[in-house]
């Protein structure tokens, strides 16, 4: 019983440092050839119409309404204590610094991460990654690094128009809707928001992008068997992504703050 | 030549390839037979270096490819072209893309050389109008005959072949292993050629070797194992449900 049960732990410890050591070669490996071989400026163009051109509708329309719910939440406290004055500051900051960069990631893990796995996955089960093996062409030159690159870039900017979307739904709400003086919404914001804090989103949505290629790109390279394996490789890359993004929200923001 | 020594492999408790050795000679086709799950794919994706074995030695032309850097592992591929179960095609590519594709992408060849390289292996293949298809248009047929295509582009010295006829009618599966033979005869590759269509494999493959329970029972030419008096080859061969080979 007890021998059993020094297997079964030692067999899940083996596992999960085997596993470990694949996604962080993984990594390494793709960040080398993104420096070696890119890929072919055509396929990254195609990569970023996928994951940053297609994914403008659901940002816009998230950017839009996670405003609109800032605008009347911080109207509601901001009231308490008589700064309603202060309401673009706060949209603002909270976009710019956490909200535009976390929400756009997981609205782009969702739409285009768990896409990425699918592609690669199927790829993999219907033995196109080994057809580009033996063809002596290394498939991160087609299938990953044009992905990475493109994510790396796209999300960056969709966060822009995140930010930019949110602090005009905010607007919508608190100076149309509320009442809040437009002069002051604005006014306020641009006295609060510096460059740090612009900084910080760009650098929190590159890295959010590199997340997601990584682990959408990670997943499906090593997918399993059949339909059921490029299904359970598509979920795992959603979970892990998602809970990554946020972890790694947690350590960046306190680096950056 | 490709030389296989003492191959083992297991995937988890279960043993795969048990102590295989086999040389393959050039220049020739070398049919392996054997019951199905008793890893002849398995034993192709060996020799082309998608898998390694656990232990034992694989060398292609003299050079063991065993443990060697990916980048030794590629120009020793330069010399392979494969030919999948189900083609392998890139699905997001149409035929004169699927079959363009080495070419473009290991050649410095123009667009116009590439076009006519591309359309003269289709035509080889017996496939004419079909380059603007994609691979979900077509039939399991002429997936096969783009992958050969695809395959011979670049005058590869050996050929390997993953159960070439296997889901296709009768009539397909003649005019494939027709195929086989003739371009063969064109190019001269060695070709290693899996598959379970006895006896028609026995008309193209100047060797056949057997594959069971992880080694090689007999190897020979096709007549030798055609006549083979092994318990295990006869049963194979015939078809029949009594003998050594089980049915699980």
């Amino acid at each position: 019983m007890i021998s059993a049960a020094i297997r079964l732990i030692g067999h899940v410890t083996i596992v999960s440092v085997r596993e470990l050591g694949r996604i962080g070669w993984f990594l390494i490996y793709s960040l080398y050839m993104i420096v070696r071989r890119p890929g072919s400026p055509l396929q990254i163009l195609k990569q970023i119409r996928f994951i940053g051109a297609k994914s403008l509708f659901v940002i816009f329309l998230t950017a839009a309404f996670t405003g609109m719910v800032l605008g009347l939440q911080g109207f509601y406290t901001l009231t308490k204590f008589g700064s309603e004055g202060m309401l673009g500051s706060a949209v603002a900051l909270s976009l710019i610094r956490e909200l535009g960069p976390v929400l756009t990631a997981l609205m782009v893990t969702g739409r285009a991460g768990s896409a990425i796995t699918a592609e690669i996955g199927i790829m993999r089960i219907t033995e196109q990654i080994d057809a580009l093996e033996t063809m002596a062409l290394d498939p991160f030159k087609y299938l990953v690094t044009p992905k990475f690159i493109a994510a790396m870039l796209s999300l960056p900017l969709l966060c822009a128009i995140f930010d930019v979307v949110g602090i005009y739904g905010g607007w919508v709400v608190g100076v149309k809707l509320l009442g809040v003086n437009p002069g002051a919404y604005f006014y306020e914001m641009e006295k609060a928001v510096v460059w740090r804090d612009v900084y910080s989103g760009i650098v929190k949505s590159f890295s959010f992008g590199l997340i997601i290629a990584w682990i959408g790109c990670y997943k499906g390279y090593y997918a399993g068997h059949g339909a059921e394996g490029v299904s359970r490789a598509t979920t795992e890359s959603v979970v892990l992504t998602s809970v990554l993004i946020l972890v790694w929200d947690y350590f960046l923001t306190s680096i950056l703050l | 030549m490709i030389q296989l020594t003492n191959l083992h492999k297991a995937f988890g408790s279960q043993n795969v390839l048990n102590g295989l050795s086999l040389t393959v000679p050039d220049g020739q086709i070398t049919a392996i037979i054997g019951p199905s799950g008793e890893g002849k794919s398995v034993l192709l994706k060996h020799i082309i270096g998608l898998m390694q074995p656990d232990s034992g030695q694989i060398e292609i032309d003299g050079e063991s490819i065993i443990g060697i850097r990916r980048s030794e592992m590629n120009r020793i591929r330069e010399k392979f072209g494969m030919l999948f179960q189900n083609a392998a095609l890139f699905d997001s590519m149409n035929v004169f893309e699927n079959v363009a594709f080495p070419l473009q992408e290991k050649t410095s060849l123009s667009r116009d050389e590439i076009r006519t390289r591309v359309l003269s292996a289709l035509e080889d293949v017996g496939l004419k109008n079909v380059e603007q298809k994609f691979t979900d248009e077509l039939s399991g047929g002429m997936k096969k005959r783009v992958g050969l295509a695809r395959a011979l582009l670049l005058n590869p010295k050996i050929i390997l072949f993953d159960e070439p006829t296997t889901g296709l009618d009768p009539i397909i599966k003649r005019a494939i292993h027709q195929l086989i033979s003739e371009t063969h005869a064109k190019f001269g590759f060695t070709a290693v050629v899996v598959s379970h269509e006895i006896p028609d494999i026995f008309d193209i493959a100047q060797n056949v070797a057997m594959l069971f329970r992880g080694e090689i029972l007999q190897f020979g030419t096709a007549d030798e194992i055609m006549n083979s008096t092994h318990p295990v080859v006869k049963q194979f061969i015939s078809g029949s449900l009594d003998g050594p080979i089980q049915m699980v």
